[in-house]
C-alpha cells in the first residue's frame, strides 16, 4: 500500500499522509483518528468510499458545498429500485436534508448516497473516537441541526465492491471516458487490435499485433498479451502475462498472474495475486486465491476456494 | 484347409460405428490389418446388419491396400446374435475350412492373432480366446474367465457376473476349430429343447456366442485362453474412441511410424507432439499445434493458431483462428469459428465407473465465433448456428 501511495504522490505532485486504523472504526471513527489532520484549519474536506466509480465531479460539489455554508454536503445519486438502499429525502425545494429511510419499503424517494461527502471541520466535535457509523450516528445529527446538503450526482455511478459490479463499473467509467474523448483511452486508429472501443492500455504494458482487445477492457502497466489473444470486457492487472491464443471476458486478472496458452477464461472469473492458469484450461466463475496454480479440469470446480 | 477370418460388426445401435476412424483407420481396419497379417489367411468375412452400402466403399478401399485378401460383407436381416449370425452364414464360412477367426470390431487391442494360433496348435480344444486382464473392480463389466494357468484350459466362463469371480476377461478374439459349428448346432438344439420344455418362456431365435456357446465349450473343457498382456479396451461408446484411438496411435510409434506424422522438427511445419496422424489431404497452418492423440481426417483444415489435443476430427471440418478442440470427437463437415472452443475432460485412470466426459460434434455442426461447448456425454445430432450450445 506505501508503496502505491508514494507513486501516486509523485504521479499527482501531492502530498499522501495513511492514517491506519489499529481496530476497525467503522465509517466515522476514522475521521476522528484522522482529527489532527483534518481539522488543522478551518478549510472544508472531501471523504470518499474507495469502492465507488463515478464521474468525480468534485469542483462543483466543493462549489456547492461552500455555495450553501452548512457544515456537509453528501452526494447522492438516483437508482431505479431505491428499496435496497438508504434513501435521502430532502425538504421540500431545498437541498437541506430532511431525513435518511434506510431500506424504504414504500417510495419515499430514489435519491440514495453516493458515498462521498465533504464536510467543514466543525464536524469533527461530533465524533468520538471509538467504532461510530457515520451514516447511522453522525449524519443524523447533523441533518436534525439542518446543516447537511445534498448534491445530485449526475452520470454514471456503482457500488464495485463486487467483482461483478467492478466490471460493470468499470464498463460505465470508460464509456465516460469514450464520451468525453478522454487521451486516457487507446486510440483505435493507431491501434488496429482494438475492437469496439472503451479501451485502456497502459502505454508500459505490451500487446501483440495480432491480439484483439475489446471492448471494454483495462490492461495495467508491464502487462504482457500474447498473440491471438482475444479480450473482452475484463481488466488485466499490473504484470499480469495473457499468453498466445487465450480468451478472456467478463473477468478480473489479477497482479502478476498469467492466463496459459488457449485457456478460456469467463463468467465473473476472479484470480488473485501470482495465480498460474495452466496452458488450455477452461476456468469459468471461479475465484482463485492468490499464489495458486491452477492445472486440473474442471477448473471451474476445483477452484472455487473463495476466500474473504 | 484354409484359415479364414470373420470381423463381427453388429448393427445399428448405440454404439459406434465401425467405419468411426480411430488412430486414424477406420474402427474395423484395425482387425483386417491383423488378419491380413496371417500369412495363410485369404479370406475375410465381415458380419454385421449394417446396409451393404455402408460398408462398399471400405471393402473396396480394403481390397487396394490388402490385395492377397478376398473381402466380403454377410449382412444379416435380423439380428440372430452373434453366434446365430455365423452359423446363419456356415454355408459361406464352412468350404474347406481348417480354422477361424473371429474378431470383434468394437475393441481395440494389438491383435496378437501369431500368438493366439500357436497356443490353438498346442492344445485340442475347440477354441482359443484371447483373454485380458483388467482392474478388479471393472472385471464384472466384462465377460470373465476361470482357467487352469498351466494348461491355459477354460473351466468356468460366465457373462457379467454380479460378484467379482476373476479378472481375467473375454478380450473378444478367438480362434475356433471346423468343430465350432457342430457346437453352435449343438447350443441350438439345447436352446430350442428348453423352449419346448418351458412353453410360457420367451422365444427368440437370437444365439449368443458369449452366453450360448463359450460357457458349455467351458463347461465341456473345450475351451482355451491366450493371456495377452498387451493394450485392450473396448469401444463401447463412441467417447471411448478418443482414449482407443491414444492407444493404436501409440502402438503405431513402435509398429508403423510411416503411418504417423512426424514430430515438428526446427522451423517450418505446424507444431506436432506425438503421436499424430494427420490425412495427406489436411491443411494444418504452420503456428497450429496438434497432438498429442490427435488424428485428423480428410480435408480437414485447422488455421493458424489454432490447438488441437486428445481428438478425432472427422473428414471435411474446419477449425478456425486461435480455436481450441480437446479430448472432443468432432463429426464430417463441422466449422469450428474463430476463438470457438470444443471441450471434454481427459480420462480419469482413477475411475472406475467408467464415466467418459468425451464431447462429440455430429455431422455439420457449426461453433460459431467465441462460443464455448462443454457437453460432456452428450451428442449433437443437429445443425446449430450462432447460437452457445449448452
Amino acid at each position: 500500500m506505501v508503496a502505491v501511495l508514494k507513486e501516486t504522490e509523485e504521479q499527482f505532485g501531492i502530498n499522501i499522509t495513511f492514517s491506519v486504523e489499529t481496530e476497525p472504526l467503522g465509517t466515522a471513527g476514522p475521521l476522528a483518528l484522522a482529527r489532527d489532520i483534518l481539522g488543522k484549519d478551518d478549510t472544508p474536506f472531501f471523504v470518499l468510499n474507495s469502492d465507488v466509480t463515478c464521474t468525480y465531479p468534485f469542483e462543483q460539489f466543493r462549489d456547492f458545498h461552500v455555495a450553501h455554508g452548512c457544515e456537509g454536503s453528501i452526494m447522492v445519486t438516483k437508482v431505479a429500485e431505491p428499496s435496497a438502499f438508504g434513501v435521502v429525502v430532502t425538504k421540500p425545494g431545498s437541498s437541506i436534508i430532511d431525513r435518511f429511510v434506510e431500506k424504504p419499503v414504500e417510495f419515499v424517494g430514489n435519491r440514495i448516497n453516493a458515498g462521498i461527502y465533504m464536510f467543514n471541520p466543525s464536524v469533527l466535535d461530533r465524533i468520538e473516537l471509538r467504532p461510530t457509523s457515520i451514516e447511522k450516528e453522525i449524519f443524523p445529527a447533523v441533518s436534525a441541526d439542518h446543516q447537511l446538503h445534498a448534491y445530485d450526482l449526475q452520470g454514471f455511478w456503482m457500488d464495485v465492491g463486487q467483482p461483478k459490479d467492478y466490471l460493470s463499473g468499470t464498463c460505465l467509467y470508460l464509456s465516460h471516458l469514450t464520451a468525453t474523448r478522454s487521451p486516457l483511452l487507446t486510440d483505435p486508429s493507431q491501434n488496429k487490435w482494438v475492437y469496439g472501443g472503451n479501451v485502456m492500455v497502459d502505454p508500459t504494458a505490451e500487446v501483440d499485433p495480432t491480439a484483439l482487445i475489446g471492448p471494454n477492457v483495462v490492461i495495467g502497466p508491464g502487462a504482457k498479451i500474447g498473440p491471438g489473444v482475444r479480450l473482452q470486457r475484463c481488466v488485466v492487472m499490473n504484470n499480469a502475462n495473457v499468453r498466445d491464443h487465450a480468451w478472456i471476458m467478463s473477468s478480473i486478472i489479477g497482479w502478476n498472474s498469467t492466463v496459459g496458452r488457449w485457456c478460456r477464461v469467463e463468467n465473473i472469473t476472479v484470480l488473485g495475486d501470482d495465480v498460474s492458469i495452466k496452458d488450455e484450461l477452461y476456468v469459468n466463475g471461479a475465484s482463485v486465491l492468490p499464489h495458486k496454480s491452477v492445472s486440473i479440469w474442471p477448473a471451474d470446480l476445483v477452484c472455487r476456494t473463495q476466500g474473504s | 484347409m484354409a484359415t479364414k477370418g470373420v470381423i463381427l460388426i453388429g448393427g445399428p445401435s448405440k454404439a459406434p460405428k465401425p467405419l468411426l476412424p480411430i488412430g486414424g483407420k477406420p474402427m474395423i481396419w484395425h482387425p483386417l490389418a491383423a488378419l491380413a497379417r496371417i500369412p495363410e489367411l485369404t479370406e475375410v468375412f465381415i458380419v454385421g446388419f449394417y446396409e451393404d452400402a455402408l460398408m462398399t466403399d471400405f471393402i473396396r478401399g480394403a481390397k487396394r491396400e490388402f490385395p492377397k485378401l478376398s473381402i466380403s460383407y454377410l449382412r444379416e436381416y435380423r439380428s440372430l446374435g452373434t453366434a446365430g449370425g455365423l452359423y446363419h452364414f456356415r454355408d459361406s464360412l464352412l468350404p474347406n475350412l481348417g480354422m477361424l477367426f473371429v474378431l470383434n470390431a468394437d475393441i481395440c487391442s494389438s491383435f496378437p492373432l501369431a500368438e493366439l494360433m500357436d497356443m490353438h496348435q498346442k492344445h485340442r480344444g475347440v477354441g482359443t480366446m484371447m483373454g485380458v486382464t483388467v482392474p478388479k473392480e471393472t472385471a464384472t463389466r466384462y465377460g470373465c474367465i476361470v482357467h487352469d494357468p498351466a494348461s491355459a484350459q477354460v473351466l468356468h466362463y460366465v457373462e457379467k457376473p454380479e460378484k467379482w469371480i476373476s479378472s481375467l476377461i473375454n478380450g473378444g478374439v478367438y480362434l475356433f476349430d471346423k468343430s465350432f459349428f457342430d457346437e453352435v448346432k449343438a447350443a441350438m438344439d439345447t436352446k430350442e429343447k428348453h423352449a419346448a420344455e418351458d412353453p410360457f418362456g420367451e422365444r427368440d431365435d437370437i444365439l449368443r456366442l458369449e452366453q450360448d456357446v463359450l460357457v458349455p465349450l467351458a463347461a465341456g473343457r473345450k475351451l482355451f485362453v491366450y493371456e495377452s498382456k498387451d493394450f485392450w479396451r473396448q469401444i463401447k461408446r463412441a467417447g471411448s474412441a478418443v482414449p482407443a484411438s491414444a492407444l493404436y496411435l501409440n502402438h503405431f510409434t513402435k509398429t508403423n511410424p510411416k503411418l504417423l506424422t512426424a514430430p515438428s522438427k526446427e522451423g517450418g511445419g505446424p507444431t506436432i507432439i506425438a503421436p499424430v496422424y494427420i490425412d495427406p489431404s489436411a491443411e494444418v497452418d504452420p503456428s497450429a499445434k496438434i497432438g498429442p492423440n490427435v488424428s485428423l481426417g480428410a480435408n480437414v483444415v485447422v488455421a493458424p493458431g489454432a490447438r488441437v489435443r486428445d481428438a478425432i476430427i472427422m473428414e471435411g471440418t474446419t477449425i478456425d483462428k486461435h480455436a481450441c478442440v480437446q479430448n472432443s470427437i468432432v463429426g464430417k463437415h463441422c466449422k469450428i469459428g474463430p476463438w470457438g472452443r470444443v471441450d471434454g475432460a481427459p480420462e480419469d485412470p482413477m475411475d472406475t465407473k467408467n464415466n467418459l466426459n468425451i464431447t462429440i460434434l455430429a455431422t455439420e455442426v457449426t461453433v460459431a465465433k467465441e462460443t464455448c461447448i462443454v457437453l460432456p456425454n452428450k451428442t449433437l445430432n443437429r445443425s446449430a448456428h450462432d447460437q452457445v450450445l449448452l
